[in-house]
């Protein structure tokens, strides 16, 4: 077996073994357990950054290892277990692996003293290694059998809390909602499945470029498969569950709802790429578009701390989920990557304000806590700073990436700038919203003198943590020169070679006078790894070459103007969301009550979250419970009342065959005729002594059928 | 047709059913006072067949459909009646779960103290009937046994069950009894027109009748094999039940003892879908295809109706029930399809729904003996005061709603991946139930285990060794076949493949 292959078993295999060490034994280990899985947990990272090491060696993002083991097979049918490592699964492992340990860290104080304390670490390494399952799996088979896993460690997670009806409430709906997007998901798989006739990922490939499923029937299987991840992702119209599954424990809230769960639905559309057509990429762009803006809109008006690092979480979401359908993979990836670190920054340091608060999760309580927790605050910062967009920390390179895919969408596919402009509409919005989390939290006075006497900074086990994702918010980016599009990321993850992004002929309006191109070329007939059991190419090579034989150079030019040009933009957004954020809740020199009060409307829709719990409430919901009552009393009144209305006429009939024949029954009208009547509930007490009659009723009737057949059927 | 294995001869499958036979015989000899000694001879003969099932799951020649471990022995001679019986992958899975989940229920059954005696030899009685269905090769003598595990099934709903039993057992007697008729028609048909190749005479040889070389030329015209096959459909359909003739499930639910729930649940239906694998199919193969289209769409209805019913519940056994309801759609949606996924998905959905309701029941029974109530909102807030219960019953019902990693999801999955291909609409409309079949799951779950402690159950004891005992291995199974499903898939294989090859496309 490959070292590789073996190393990613063995991270597979190290939280599963935590799960089970700290849910059967945890109680009666010392410290109840809590050690196992940071231990663990820290050798899958290093393991991890050793397959990370790997295939930075290698520079490669084609380079894939792949083997499989056999789960079912049945005549032609066969369902593979099997595990596939490129770059973009170890840059998932890292980014998995190391929010995990530090989330286990984290938890060690944060989760101090509760009740049900093994419990919560044995069900964080539940999670984490359900999601290396999705990362690590090369079918769409097993990628969906690790999803739902994910989702249970989601459900329990969400409800560790479960004396509280809101956290009951929240993770049924998480569940549910999630399950809506699986059933898609699903259906999905089954249309590749049926019509490709495997469920692994280069076999699907190789199935799709050799065109074995193509026009609607492909842009449906697309948009179906992309169903599970507008639930996991969050994505409109299924984000509703996220802001809800703000009723786990903090460290749950920054490991599963924002670093690596909720980005599931991005890797799984960037791992599956090949299988969506420009239909249901333009679906999935305007989608991630719409969830960016929408969501962002909302994160402005919450109060509460986690509420709007949520609302940002699906904004962010909507980000890479618009960049992978803008033809983005890398830029997607890269921004999930980016992310991880600053978001899952942003829920800790969050939840290390929450701890100080005594559990108050209200920024109408805080202020003015960078005195009182300098590391929380510096760390916080520089994670805002990060998700605003603000060069050079990371989050500024993986946005700029994806406004600039977005752009160049816009470009490539004309009439469709939609998604880029909703995009950087966002990024302003983001900047804005995140800056005010800051400031009502840490600038300015406290609001509750009592609470804020008391808090403090955590111990190490809180911020060692923050630095780290600090740190990684501002290095995981890069260093590049402006205007430099390769990034680290490129050694990784490369969006793969296709036709689609480039068929569509510019519009030469001047502005973006360029010529049509093929990026394509630059990346499709790279070799493929040695170890892959099944190449990855087939796609790429099909539609490229003579049309644009001379276009990849025009490609990148293209490539490289949207870049420039939407990062000056997203330097402009950013700016003036921050700056806007300081005039209100800074200098004060905009006044935010009367900004809501002249706009009584906008902030009634805002703060209800466009009504669409109640929409959901209103026809899915109530509209599901009728159609249960209503069958229900159907089971009841007619398919019931039928039986018993058979029932009673028989028994009946029975009376009055029994008066005549009284003397010329047999057993069988015997038998019957008293077990009419105990119907009708004549027979009170049932005896022993009737087996004998029901029995010899039963046998004579048979023979006397026997008979009447032979009789009138002979031969 | 299936071949009999060669070298045969074997007695392990007569042990095996007769053992409990034998055991309700000594308990009925014992005195009527002494309650420990009926546990303890129901406990030992029960374990009998738990020995020999396990004994035959693991030696079973999976490489072939052959019949075997068969043994023929002429019985009533005058009309070709013999006593022969043997087993194919596809009874030996449904052999091991019934000595499994027989087993289980004497243990479950521990804390009743109402006349043990009949209570004991009637579940061993039902035992040795649920065996002789699973083994019989001979028409009669599966007719035989269908109708004797009906009588101890009547009396232990009858007499132990809950407050409106009697309704509910006569229900269930007369439901099932309209299906023996239709079946016991169809069987005499059957039997005066199949030739026995050997003496040209009628026969109740289930493998002759399997062989459309014998039929005789009455039994060639396609309309009279359609009306056989509804006969015997319906005979079966009423078992498993298929809608509209599964009102008799949940009342007999609802009233009878959580040991009679179980077996019901998890032995009775499945003959219902054994019948139509071993009788309906292989004697009528092109009937089989010509119905393929409905049986999809019934299929479909069970999953919806039932689940949608499930949700209305406020009864957790009724919930229960309507999810069986459910489940049994997956079934009879994966046998509608006669391709491999859909088949062995169907099969092992069989098995798995099985294990799992069995599951459920007993934990609903554990609840009731302390609360002496079923109803879902009289509850709440359960996992504070019996976190291990409501670790216990959470897997029980996660399974249920088919989360891959436990065996319900195998079973579903495989039907969903056979289905589609053949009948899309039907399979997407289908698919909407596991949505709903995870909406009353989590509904359930919340309104009994989460939220506030309902004032009333503070004192709630935990679950008890005996409780556990009866329901881990069940878990373990659970586990074991979703995360590894090949032994069970291995064993049914061959006899799916040769049974798809014997219909018509």
């Amino acid at each position: 077996m490959d070292s590789i292959i073996q190393s990613a078993l063995i991270i597979l295999c190290l939280p599963l073994v935590s799960y089970l060490i700290t849910f059967f034994f945890g109680e009666r280990l010392p410290r109840r357990g809590d050690f196992v899985g940071v231990a663990l947990m820290g050798v899958a990272l290093l393991l991890s950054l050793r397959i990370f090491a790997h295939f930075w060696g290698v520079n490669d993002p084609t380079h894939q290892i792949e083997q499989s083991w056999n789960w079912i097979v049945i005549g032609e049918f066969r369902a593979d277990a099997g595990i596939l490592v490129d770059g973009m699964t170890a840059i998932m492992l890292v980014v998995v692996n190391l929010v995990s340990f530090l989330v286990h860290v984290f938890s060690t104080t944060y989760m101090a003293g509760d009740r049900r304390y093994s419990r919560y670490f044995a069900f964080l390494g539940w999670f984490t290694f359900s999601m290396l399952g999705i990362v690590l799996s090369n079918s769409i088979f097993f990628l969906y059998i690790f999803w739902e896993l994910v989702g249970v460690a989601s459900y329990v997670l969400i409800g560790f809390f479960f004396h509280k009806n809101s956290a009951a409430d929240a993770n049924k709906k998480a569940f549910l909602t999630n399950r809506v997007g699986d059933f898609g998901f699903w259906m999905g798989i089954l249309l590749f499945f049926t019509a490709l006739g495997s469920f692994n990922y280069n076999d699907l490939f190789a199935g799709v470029a050799a065109g074995q499923i193509s026009g609607t029937t492909l842009s449906w299987a697309g948009v179906a498969l992309f169903m599970g991840c507008v639930g996991k992702s969050a994505q409109v119209p299924l984000h509703i569950w996220l802001p809800d599954a703000m009723e786990g424990p903090t460290p749950v809230s920054a490991l599963i709802h924002a670093a690596t769960m909720v980005a599931a639905g991005v890797y799984m559309t960037a791992r599956l790429f090949p299988l969506f057509d420009p239909n249901a990429l333009m679906f999935i762009a305007y989608t991630g578009g719409v969830t960016a803006i929408f969501a962002a809109t909302i994160a402005i008006v919450q109060t509460d701390i986690k509420k709007g690092l949520a609302y940002s979480t699906i904004s962010q979401l909507g980000y890479m989920v618009m960049a992978v359908g803008a033809g983005g993979v890398m830029a997607g990836m890269f921004h999930l990557t980016t992310h991880a670190f600053f978001k899952a920054c942003l829920f800790l340091g969050s939840g290390s304000v929450i701890h100080a608060m005594h559990h108050h999760q209200e920024m109408g309580v805080m202020g003015g806590l960078r005195h009182k927790m300098p590391i929380t605050f510096a760390t916080f910062l520089i994670a805002t700073i990060a998700i605003s967009g603000v060069p050079p920390f990371a989050g500024f390179w993986s946005k700029d990436a994806v406004l600039a895919q977005a752009l160049y969408y816009g470009m490539t596919n004309p009439g469709h700038y939609l998604p880029f402009i909703m995009a950087l509409l966002a990024a302003t919005i983001t900047a804005f919203y995140m800056f005010r989390i800051v400031l009502l939290t840490f600038a300015g006075k406290p609001r509750d003198q009592k609470l804020h006497d008391h808090a403090h900074e955590g111990g190490f086990a809180l911020t060692m943590p923050l630095i780290v994702l600090a740190t990684l918010a501002v290095v995981s980016g890069g260093f590049h020169g402006f205007g430099l599009d390769l990034t680290w990321f490129d050694r990784f993850v490369a969006d793969p070679a296709s036709e689609e992004h480039a068929v569509a002929p510019v519009n030469d309006d001047g502005l973006f006078a360029l010529v049509p191109s093929a990026h394509a070329q630059d990346h499709g007939d790279d070799t493929h790894g040695d170890d892959a059991a099944h190449s990855g190419d087939g796609h790429g090579e099909v539609a490229h070459g003579d049309d644009h034989s001379d276009a990849g150079h025009g490609g990148h030019d293209l490539h490289h103007v949207a870049h420039e040009r939407a990062m000056y933009l997203s330097l402009l957004a950013a700016g003036l969301g921050i700056f806007l954020s300081f005039m209100t809740y800074y200098w004060k020199r905009i006044s935010s009550a009367r900004v809501l009060a002249a706009l009584p409307g906008v902030h009634r829709v805002l703060s209800n979250k466009y009504y669409v719990d109640e929409a959901y409430r209103d026809t899915v919901v109530a509209g599901l419970l009728n159609v249960n009552n209503l069958f229900a009393t159907f089971d009841k009144v007619v398919v019931d009342g039928i039986v018993n209305g058979v029932g009673s006429v028989t028994k009946g009939f029975a009376w009055i065959s029994g008066n005549i024949d009284r003397y010329f029954v047999d057993g069988l009208v015997n038998a019957t005729g008293e077990l009419m009547r105990a119907f009708g509930g004549v027979v009170s007490s049932v005896q022993s002594g009737r087996i004998q009659t029901y029995f010899l009723g039963l046998v004579s009737g048979l023979v006397v059928l026997v008979i009447v057949y032979r009789v009138a059927w002979p031969s | 047709m299936l071949a009999l294995e060669s070298g045969g001869g074997s007695s392990l499958l007569t042990w095996m059913t007769f053992l409990p036979l034998v055991g309700a015989i000594v308990i009925t000899l014992l005195p009527g006072k002494a309650r420990e000694l009926h546990r303890t001879v129901a406990l030992v003969t029960a374990a009998g067949p738990l020995v020999l099932a396990v004994k035959l799951f693991t030696s079973f020649d999976r490489g072939t459909a052959d019949i075997q471990l068969w043994q023929q022995v002429a019985w009533i001679p005058s009309f070709n009646i013999q006593y022969f019986v043997g087993v194919d992958g596809i009874s030996v899975t449904m052999i091991l779960l019934t000595a499994f989940l027989s087993f289980l229920c004497i243990v479950a059954s521990w804390n009743i103290d109402k006349h043990t005696k009949g209570y004991f030899a009637l579940f061993l009685l039902l035992e040795t009937g649920m065996m002789g269905v699973f083994i019989a090769l001979d028409f009669f003598l599966f007719y035989v046994f269908w109708e004797i595990m009906l009588l101890p099934m009547y009396f232990l709903i009858g007499v132990w069950g809950g407050p409106r039993r009697e309704y509910a057992a006569i229900k269930f007697f007369l439901y099932t009894l309209a299906g023996s008729v239709l079946m016991l028609l169809a069987m005499i048909a059957l039997y005066l027109n199949v030739q026995d190749p050997a003496t040209g005479g009628h026969t109740f040889n289930m493998l002759h009748m399997m062989n459309q070389a014998n039929h005789g030329s009455w039994l060639l015209n396609p309309d009279i094999r359609h009306v056989l096959f509804l006969g015997l459909f319906i005979g079966f359909a009423i078992k498993v039940p298929i809608f509209p003739f599964h009102t008799w499930l949940p009342d007999a639910h609802v009233e009878a003892p959580t040991a009679v729930s179980v077996i019901l649940a998890g032995v009775l239906l499945k003959m219902g879908t054994y019948g139509i694998l071993r009788i309906c199919y292989p004697m009528l193969p092109d009937a089989a295809a010509w119905f393929s289209y409905p049986l999809a769409i019934l299929g479909a209805i069970n999953i919806i109706y039932g689940a949608c019913c499930a949700m209305a519940q406020t009864d957790m056994k009724k919930l229960v029930a309507y999810s069986s309801v459910s489940h049994m759609g997956y079934v009879l949606l994966g046998l509608a399809v006669f391709n491999e996924a859909g088949m062995t998905g169907a099969v092992l959905q069989m098995f798995n729904h099985g294990t799992i309701t069995a599951m459920m029941f007993l934990m609903v029974g554990v609840i009731y003996d302390r609360a002496h109530h079923r109803e879902i909102n009289g509850f709440g807030g359960l996992g504070m005061v019996m976190p291990r219960y409501t670790s216990m019953f959470s897997l029980a019902l996660f399974a249920a709603l088919g989360l891959p990693g436990l065996s319900g999801f195998v079973g579903e999955a495989l039907v969903f991946v056979g289905a589609f291909e053949v009948y899309r609409t039907v399979t997407i409309i289908s698919g909407l139930g596991i949505i709903i079949g995870a909406a009353y799951v989590l509904w359930m779950l919340q309104r009994v285990f989460l939220g506030p402690l309902n004032e009333k159950y503070t004192e709630l004891p935990e679950i008890t060794t005996r409780e556990l005992v009866s329901v881990v291995p069940i878990a373990v199974l659970v586990i074991l076949f979703g995360v590894y499903p090949p032994p069970l898939i291995n064993m049914i294989k061959q006899s799916l493949l040769h049974l798809i090859a014997q219909i018509p496309a």
